[in-house]
């Protein structure tokens, strides 16, 4: 993860819990990553809900809303939680990761609750491409393949922005040389 | 394929006008009853504040005797003729027109809109006969094109015409227009000309025949291929459907509390659930009353309604879904229902759905019958056990090719009780997923509809090393789900399921290029697929 343009190189090792005995779902390819500045994307996300979850639990600890000790316990739970959120984002933005296989675009995310869908090409109905404030800071964009399936949801965040745009129009041909109506 | 007959367009491909009832069908009937219901409500008030005290009688002698008859008179009609002129003239700017390529609906007087429909997205045709409609010989057509609220709906059209126009547009939209030809067009077109020209008896004797008519046209379907639901089954599937119990539940609640003598405001509980219940009973017995289903030359056929009547056409490669599932209670009759997803799901609109419903009761053969007109490929013979197995049995079925891929044991942690049903077959062009044990589903998949491949895995599950796949298809009642199954085995069925769906793909594309090369019409639509809001 030290290649901070790693979305359009592949990595071919990828260790991403692929260990002989897992029980993880696991699919092989050579999966591209997103870039790694993505997870300062992640971490602004996970401090903006730290704050505004511990603002919260210590307005109700310190006008003592509940009894006593819980709303100690409350603040300190939202603390944790957020302490465990900054550990594990970098890991979060390490298992999003996309392929281009022949027919069809993969994508996965997720640690505890993980995702692999396949897309073939031509279902495509329309690519966005969206900057949030933070990723356009970064020069990061996301890009979101919409199928006539709304539970597709393909999106792919931290794609550095000529790649996305790359990956855009390369997906738009590919479509367009597969298509199949609705 | 030889050079297509282009079949004639229905007006000549000109600007039509709707029937001329359509303003008082769409809601000239209600405001006329409002006015009349307001006016003969403040009519005492009215004369009071105008024409003063309460010692006066008959309006007209009232006013006669002051000398404002003359006013008032020329003041109704003078609102009556602006009504009608208003009508008049949003009925004369509402026109539709049909080409080789699209249909296009023009309406409005301040306000234009101008909406066009492409022949080569229509999702199905609908046409739904209101009662009140159906007394004026009038009838609702609607197209649906995949999309919010993306309908064209002309309503009204004569209803003599409407199921010709149909054909005339599903002929022009499907690839069979050079095998069709022109001949079945004739005839009905020159039948529907002839009645027009008599007399006004014979129009009340027209729409006593067209009220009692069978809702399906005998000769429209080979009579084999129809599948009819006997009152009576509908009635006893809604008796033993689980509406009824929450109906009874609450209803013996409320006697109880009643009866308890303490909470004698209960009482005036018991009516309105009475009537609701009975309202629910009512909807549906109403909507599933005279169903038909039926393979016509367009594409499967659904009709039902008993008052107000529709039919729904659905053109072949249309269905994204179908979930074949058996209530509890239903278990001891051996009854089945089938619905379907489809694209074009109109969201807005009152009951003006199209039909997801495509058996609302039937057993065992009426099922075989309607998957074999929804999905012809899966009922092939050596894909027929697929089907029985998938909707009663558990676990292997020996001595065939093809069979499901049942769930691990251990999936028994998870879903003690289904986890042995739960299980997934590849069927030719379909993917087949067969679940649940109290409430039994079959879900078939046409492998080309498939939009993406989902697999999922939780923290549970992975601890059990299994995990869920799904088939994302078009929004509708039928979701695609397994929850139990063995990753390694999922993956390669995951793979092997999003090849299939690549290839289906792809098959359908270039049997369809050939139309799109030949009429030019499909060409452009294909360099528009991008942007869906030329779909419109």
């Amino acid at each position: 993860m030290s290649d901070p343009t790693n979305a359009a190189g592949a990595d071919a090792k990828d260790s991403f819990g692929s260990s002989p005995t897992t029980k993880r779902v696991v699919i092989g390819g050579e999966w591209r990553r997103v870039s790694a500045k993505y997870i300062g994307v992640e971490l602004v996300g996970v401090a903006l809900f730290g704050v505004v979850a511990i603002g919260a639990t210590l307005v109700f600890a310190l006008t003592k809303w509940f009894a006593e000790p819980l709303g100690w316990i409350a603040v300190g739970v939202a603390v944790v939680v957020t302490l465990v959120m900054f550990v594990v984002a970098p890991r979060r933005v390490r298992s999003i990761g996309y392929q281009l296989r022949d027919d069809d675009l993969l994508f996965r995310r997720g640690i505890m609750f993980h995702r692999v869908v396949s897309v073939p090409y031509g279902r495509m109905q329309l690519i966005d491409i969206n900057r949030g404030p933070v990723a356009r800071f970064l020069g990061l964009a996301e890009l979101r393949f919409v199928t006539a399936a709304a539970a597709t949801g393909v999106t792919i965040p931290g794609l550095p922005d000529a790649d996305a745009d790359s990956l855009r129009d390369a997906l738009v041909s590919l479509a367009e040389t597969r298509r199949a109506g609705l | 394929m030889t050079e297509p007959v282009t079949p004639p367009l229905p007006g000549g491909g000109d600007w039509l006008r709707l029937h001329p009832a359509t303003p008082l069908l769409k809601g000239g009937i209600a405001l006329i009853a409002v006015i009349g219901f307001v006016l003969a409500n403040v009519r005492e008030r009215l004369i009071e504040m105008f024409v003063g005290g309460p010692e006066s009688g008959d309006l007209f002698d009232e006013l006669n005797r002051r000398g404002h008859l003359g006013w008032a008179i020329a003041i109704v009609i003078g609102g009556l003729a602006l009504g009608v002129v208003a009508f008049y003239l949003s009925w004369r700017m509402h026109t539709y027109r049909i080409n080789d390529e699209a249909v296009e609906v023009r309406s409005g007087i301040l306000f234009r809109t101008h909406r066009q429909a492409r022949l080569d997205r229509i999702q199905g045709i609908a046409i739904t006969r209101p009662f009140i409609a159906r007394l004026f010989g009038a009838a609702r057509l609607e197209l649906s094109v995949a999309g919010q609220d993306a309908k064209v709906q002309l309503a009204y059209l004569r209803g003599s015409d409407v199921d010709r126009l149909r054909h005339d547009i599903l002929l022009l939209a499907s690839a069979r227009r050079a095998e069709e030809g022109v001949a079945p067009l004739v005839t009905p077109s020159g039948a529907a000309g002839v009645p027009d020209a008599v007399g006004p008896d014979s129009i009340i004797g027209r729409r006593v025949t067209e009220l009692l008519a069978p809702e399906l046209d005998p000769q429209a379907a080979p009579p084999e291929s129809v599948v009819r639901i006997s009152p009576l089954r509908l009635a006893g599937s809604l008796l033993a459907s689980g509406g009824t119990l929450v109906v009874l539940i609450i209803a013996i609640v409320l006697v109880i509390v009643t009866a308890s003598g303490r909470e004698i405001g209960f009482f005036f509980l018991l009516v309105p659930t009475f009537l609701g219940g009975v309202g629910y009973y009512a909807r549906k017995v109403t909507r599933s009353l005279r169903f038909s289903i039926a393979a016509t030359p367009d594409g499967v056929r659904v009709g039902y309604g008993l008052l107000t009547t529709s039919n729904d056409t659905l053109p072949p490669g249309r269905i994204h879904a179908i979930e074949v599932y058996q209530p509890l209670l239903w278990r001891p009759f051996d009854w089945w229902a089938i619905r379907i997803n489809r694209a074009g799901h109109a969201s807005s609109g009152s009951g003006s759905q199209p039909a997801t419903t495509m058996l609302p009761v039937g057993t065992r053969s009426d099922v075989d019958k309607v998957l074999g007109l929804l999905l012809p490929g899966l009922a092939s013979a050596d894909t027929r056990h697929l089907i029985l197995a998938g909707m009663v049995s558990s676990g292997a079925t020996p001595g065939f090719a093809v069979d499901f891929v049942p769930a691990p044991r251990r999936g028994r942690w998870l879903r003690p009780f289904s986890w042995r049903r739960t299980g997934y077959a590849l069927a030719g062009d379909a993917v087949l997923l067969r679940k649940g044990l109290v409430w039994r589903q079959l879900v078939a998949v046409p492998a080309a509809r498939i939009q993406s491949i989902r697999i999922e895995q939780g923290p549970l599950a992975r601890a059990l090393d299994l995990c869920s796949l799904t088939l994302d298809t078009v929004a509708g009642p039928v979701s695609a789900t397994l929850s139990v199954l063995d990753r390694a085995g999922s993956i390669s069925a995951f793979d092997a399921i999003s090849r299939a769906a690549t290839t289906a793909g792809a098959l359908e594309d270039s049997s369809r290029r050939p139309m799109g090369a030949s009429s030019g019409g499909t060409r452009s639509a294909d360099s528009h697929q991008q942007r869906p809001e030329d779909d419109r």
